[in-house]
């Protein structure tokens, strides 16, 4: 961190020098560039290949060849097309429930820290309470039980992640709310409440966006594992749900399971190294 | 010590009770009821749903529903397959063996594999073990655990031939004694390597860093001034304010640990919980569903109360500060 602070705009002109620092590492370049050629691929190629998602063909279980890149399953549908679908399934389960997890727990997370002692007891109870629940087997119970559908889906995921955000927030809201200029903000007559969103909230954001981005990691690794236990709707693609049906073919398509469980790790680990990077970068102070 | 314990259980009773209630009110989520899901399809006179609602206790209030579930609970009772009607509790316990089997090797390995690693690459200052834990630790958040199954099942059992794919052991069976040790072994090996990849990770990455902050106390100089050996000074005296955190997080972790094993078991047919979950999720089998959530939860439960107790036993400071509160 640079000593000497210019005098004018000094918060700006920190952003900025992160912004350099995160633009001048090649591991944020590298996974950031990830990140955005999946999302060409979720955006254009469902387009481009429009209604071929479940086209059967006579040739079943073609090895990869320049005629199907990642060559076909049991029914002879196109591997590489159907992981083009599942590649906008993953990214939308992964994004939607991060930011409805982000959202819920920087709610809960400002309440519990703002709130009086007692409120700030009950709040981090029931937050240690979902972060003993084995997300994954409750997922897998509830949507057995509730039945499949990718709102669903993404709903539950987010009611299982937010707890961590909630966690550092609170800790984030904690240590913003002895600092002069809250004081200052309520030495000016503002009410608590304006005092919590505009002064506070704003302020502690930066290290929960970035766990936000940890974040959607997790829930594609979720949706997939739901779906590699045979847990989503049929007709929707998805890459888990072709690792399923890949158990069934280790003899006859090794391409079955190996091409959509390599989408899954490259999907996940990008956002993972980007969380990381961006993380190591804005918020120093965090424990990794 | 006694007091910590009873302060944690006040803690854990509340929690397990919230958990029965919420694997009660899961049934509610099943559209319809429970009558119409064991029915089915088939088309059955309205008498005979009433009659059998009366006969599981559906047309009572939900409050005393409830309590006849915590009742039967507490004698065992978590109700029958949907599927082949034998009683939940019999067939999970006969499971949990089999997931013991695969899981307890792992927890050992891991754990002391994971100390071992970590202790050396602190030790050592040993910049390739550091790179080498990270990239691990990173690949083990990133990959899913049930595909690296399948990818070692591709390599090894279809294109090498070295190893059984599936199972716990052979079907057409081997002779006891040391063969069938061995057979066991040979099925244990792909699934057990994978589930110690993935935790002795996670423990290798805090056994690191902890011994780099406790081979840094002065007692350390100290020790070595005295004339005791590297080896007396490392087991000794380093190694035993060093496991503090590591203890936490091996307990912590527990809960990954499982579900991680769970999943491995689908991937490799190993006939414990992970095999009769994914079986009972195809069947829509919802009471052997239930029964594994409630049983992995409190395990998981049971697992963060030992490892708080153990916290208070290997650190002698919490243990004061509860004798004096």
């Amino acid at each position: 961190m640079q000593s000497s602070i210019p005098a004018s705009g000094p918060d700006t002109r920190v952003r900025d020098r992160r912004l350099v620092r995160l633009l001048s590492s090649s591991v944020a370049i590298l996974s950031f560039g990830v990140i955005l050629v999946l999302l060409g691929c979720a955006v254009i190629g469902p387009i481009v290949y429009s209604g071929q998602e479940l086209a059967l063909t006579s040739a079943s279980l073609v090895p990869p060849s320049g005629q199907s890149w990642l060559g076909t399953d049991e029914l002879g549908r196109d591997v590489f097309v159907q992981m083009l679908f599942g590649s906008r399934t993953s990214l939308l389960v992964g994004v939607a429930a991060a930011v409805s997890a982000t959202l819920v727990g920087i709610a809960i997370g400002a309440i519990a820290g703002f709130g009086s002692n007692r409120v700030d007891t009950v709040v981090m109870r029931v937050t240690e309470i979902f972060q003993v629940m084995p997300s994954f087997v409750l997922a897998a119970v509830i949507v057995a039980l509730w039945g499949p559908g990718t709102m669903r889906i993404i709903l539950i995921i987010a009611i299982l992640s937010w707890p961590q955000t909630a966690r550092l927030m609170r800790g984030e809201v904690l240590r913003i709310k002895s600092l002069d200029y809250v004081n200052a903000a309520r030495c000016l007559g503002m009410t608590e409440t304006q005092i919590l969103w505009r002064e506070v909230v704003p302020n502690a954001l930066a290290p929960v966006l970035t766990v936000g981005t940890l974040i959607v990691g997790q829930a594609i690794l979720l949706e997939a594992g739901l779906a590699f236990f045979g847990l989503t709707s049929p007709d929707v693609a998805s890459w888990g749900k072709m690792l399923n049906s890949g158990q069934r073919f280790f003899y006859q398509g090794w391409w079955l399971s190996v091409f959509p469980g390599l989408a899954i790790f490259v999907t996940v680990l990008a956002f993972n190294l980007a969380g990381d990077k961006v993380a190591e970068i804005f918020n120093p102070r965090s424990e990794d | 010590m006694s007091r910590l314990i009873v302060s944690r259980l006040i803690w854990v009773l509340p929690v397990v009770f919230i958990v029965l209630v919420m694997n009660f009110l899961l049934t509610r989520l099943v559209p319809g009821d429970p009558i119409t899901a064991l029915i089915g399809d088939f088309p059955a006179p309205p008498e005979y749903e009433a009659r059998m609602r009366a006969e599981f206790g559906l047309d009572e209030p939900l409050w005393r529903q409830l309590l006849l579930y915590l009742w039967a609970l507490v004698q065992g009772d978590l109700g029958y397959s949907f599927f082949n009607r034998q009683p939940v509790a019999q067939l999970l316990w006969e499971r949990t063996l089999n997931t013991l089997l695969l899981m307890v090797p792992v927890l050992i390995i891991s754990s002391v594999l994971g100390v071992l690693v970590g202790m050396y690459a602190a030790v050592q200052r040993s910049r390739a073990l550091d790179v080498l834990i990270s990239a691990l630790s990173l690949g083990g958040k990133s990959v899913p655990i049930f595909w690296s199954g399948q990818v070692l099942i591709i390599l090894f059992a279809v294109n090498l031939q070295w190893l059984p794919a599936q199972g716990m052991q052979s079907i057409r069976g081997v002779d006891p004694g040391w063969p069938q040790v061995w057979d066991f072994v040979a099925h244990w090996l792909m699934p057990g390597a994978i589930a110690v990849a993935f935790n002795m990770a996670i423990v290798a990455r805090v056994a690191r860093v902890a011994f780099k902050e406790s081979i840094l106390g002065d007692y350390v100089t100290t020790g070595r001034a005295a004339g005791l050996s590297q080896r007396v000074v490392l087991f000794r005296h380093v190694m035993p304010n060093a496991m503090i955190p590591i203890i936490t997080v091996v307990g912590n972790n527990f809960s990954n640990l499982l579900t991680g094993t769970i999943m491995v078991e689908a991937v490799f047919g190993w006939p414990g919980l992970g095999q009769v979950f994914m079986t009972s999720i195809a069947q829509r089998d919802y009471p052997v569903l239930q029964g594994v959530f409630l049983l992995v939860t409190l395990v998981t439960i049971l697992a963060n109360l030992i490892t708080d107790i153990l916290y208070a036993i290997v650190d002698p400071r919490v243990r004061a500060g509860y004798a004096r509160a």
